[in-house]
């Protein structure tokens, strides 16, 4: 069974969203279940900082050893951060995923798509790992 | 539903990922597969691979009736050794990749891929016919646990008494391993010295717990489907289904050396493969090496300026060259200024021979 923690939102396509709260900016990153089901990942490729993107585009890559799949972003609005820690180190994803292994931040506009409580992101993953 | 081998209980205690292959659930990775791979290299690694097909052919002409079905000579094979080949249909197209092994004057043994051995059971058996043999696919009951890497041939020797330093490369020999009866052969797929075992099913999983505690010292890991793919990618061997495949002949695939047009008689696909033994094939089989991070892909186009000049057939990031790697068929005249359309980006690469990686003898 994955690590889902409490206290932060969940998508479908297996990412987390944190600092919802004060709705300024959030922070991005894929799950543990996310990691676990990709494997050891060796590529991060994420946005430009100051791009505008819109709740649900496609605006990056995670590739491990045996698969790519892409990032979508949950909010809209414009990217402050990209974490070149793990753009540099793509382990962190495996390691890390909620913490070091962060991906972008966000400052919100508009409403964010449908995010799952971690009670919800751990009805949808049971039955899948 | 995929098919359990004999040790899928030993993997899910493992907490291996699993997955289906071919129609088998196989392990994936246990952990880490880039630490699996890792081990192989400087270590060990442990491999179930018991979903590949073993299928015996035995009599007085099991010899003749091989030079016949294979494109290999291998009635000439002595007894204990072991030939790479392939089965081709009439057109010469590639049905399948082979080991042979001579188990006796007049008995073999072909190793052929889980997802075709089937088909190859049923062509050998036709193919046969004439010949004074009987052919008998034993899949189902022999269990096949691969111990691969630099320090194989230490921990094997803890549990057997048979002469390892006297068995070569591509030889096999009957012998017991941990009291179990073992087909004990000097094969692999993963670049590296070591060694396969072929065992009665219900002899798997007590081998395997042996294997790894004889292993613990010297820093064996269970190694999963991703890691040896990745180790045979770098030791530049093809897969059936992407290098090789029934639209190719081994000539394509720059195998032609397997073809052993001086056998006595006719085989299937003679005809079909001496039209096309002196034709330089169109494109030929090269590794790609990525000057960037992103990873080429089975499927992948190869372009030059623009145009497509080939096509990736297996591609990951490599552990031994730290960078991505692949294999792909590319135009004969292709060789510089070579890229890779990575999802619409084109990701620059750089042509080299293969293998990508050799260990040092």
């Amino acid at each position: 069974m994955s690590n889902i923690p409490d206290d932060l939102s969940y998508t479908k396509e297996h990412e987390w969203v944190a600092g919802l709260d004060d709705g300024i900016t959030v922070t991005v990153g894929i799950t543990a279940f996310a990691a676990d089901a990709l494997g050891d990942v060796v590529y991060v490729q994420l946005p430009e900082v100051g791009a505008n993107v819109e709740a649900g585009d496609s605006i990056g890559e995670v590739e491990s050893t045996k698969s790519v799949s892409e990032i979508y972003t949950p909010v809209g609005g414009e990217i402050v951060e990209v974490n070149q820690a793990v753009v540099d180190d793509p382990s962190l994803a495996n390691s890390d995923p909620y913490g070091d292994g962060w991906m972008f931040r966000v400052r919100v506009e508009g409403e964010p798509e449908d995010l799952l409580s971690a009670e919800e992101y751990t009805a949808l993953t049971s039955g899948q790992s | 539903m995929s098919r359990p081998t004999p040790l899928r209980a030993v993997h899910e205690e493992l907490g291996a990922t699993l997955t289906d292959f071919a129609g088998w659930l196989m392990p994936l990775r246990y952990g880490s597969e880039s630490a699996e791979h890792n081990a192989v290299r400087t270590a060990a690694g442990l491999f179930d691979l018991s979903h590949m097909g073993e299928i015996y052919l035995t009599g007085p002409q099991a010899g003749e009736a091989l030079d016949h079905a294979l494109v290999g000579h291998l009635s000439v094979l002595v007894p204990g050794r072991a030939r790479y080949t392939m089965i081709v249909n009439e057109r010469g197209g590639v049905l399948d990749d082979l080991i042979v092994y001579r188990l006796a004057d007049d008995e073999f043994m072909v190793v052929a891929n889980a997802s075709n051995y089937e088909k190859v059971a049923e062509e050998l058996i036709n193919r046969s016919k004439s010949y004074d043999v009987v052919v008998e696919d034993r899949s189902d009951r022999v269990a096949l646990i691969a111990v691969q890497g630099p320090r194989a041939q230490e921990i094997l020797a803890t549990l057997t008494d048979a002469d390892l330093d006297g068995l070569k490369y591509y030889a096999g020999l009957p012998g017991v391993v941990d009291g179990r009866k073992a087909l004990i052969a000097r094969t692999g797929y993963t670049g590296e010295d070591g060694f396969e075992l072929f065992v009665a099913n219900d002899d798997a999983a007590p081998l395997w717990h042996a294997l790894m505690a004889a292993g613990e010292p010297y820093g064996i890991r269970p190694a999963g489907l991703s890691s040896r793919d990745t180790l045979r990618l770098e030791a530049g061997m093809p897969l059936y289904g992407n290098e090789l495949s029934v639209e190719l002949t081994p000539f394509d695939a720059g195998l032609g050396r397997v073809v052993k047009f001086d056998k006595p008689g006719d085989f299937v696909g003679r005809a079909a493969l001496e039209a096309v033994k002196d034709q330089p094939p169109a494109r030929r089989l090269v590794g790609l090496v990525a000057r960037g991070r992103r990873v080429p892909r089975h499927g992948y186009p190869v372009t030059k300026d623009g145009a497509v000049v080939g096509e990736v057939t297996s591609g990951a990031p490599s552990q031994s060259l730290g960078k991505p790697i692949a294999m792909a068929y590319v135009d004969a005249g292709a060789h510089e200024g070579l890229a890779v359309d990575i999802r619409g980006s084109q990701e620059p690469v750089d042509l080299v021979e293969l293998p990508f990686y050799r260990r040092n003898k």
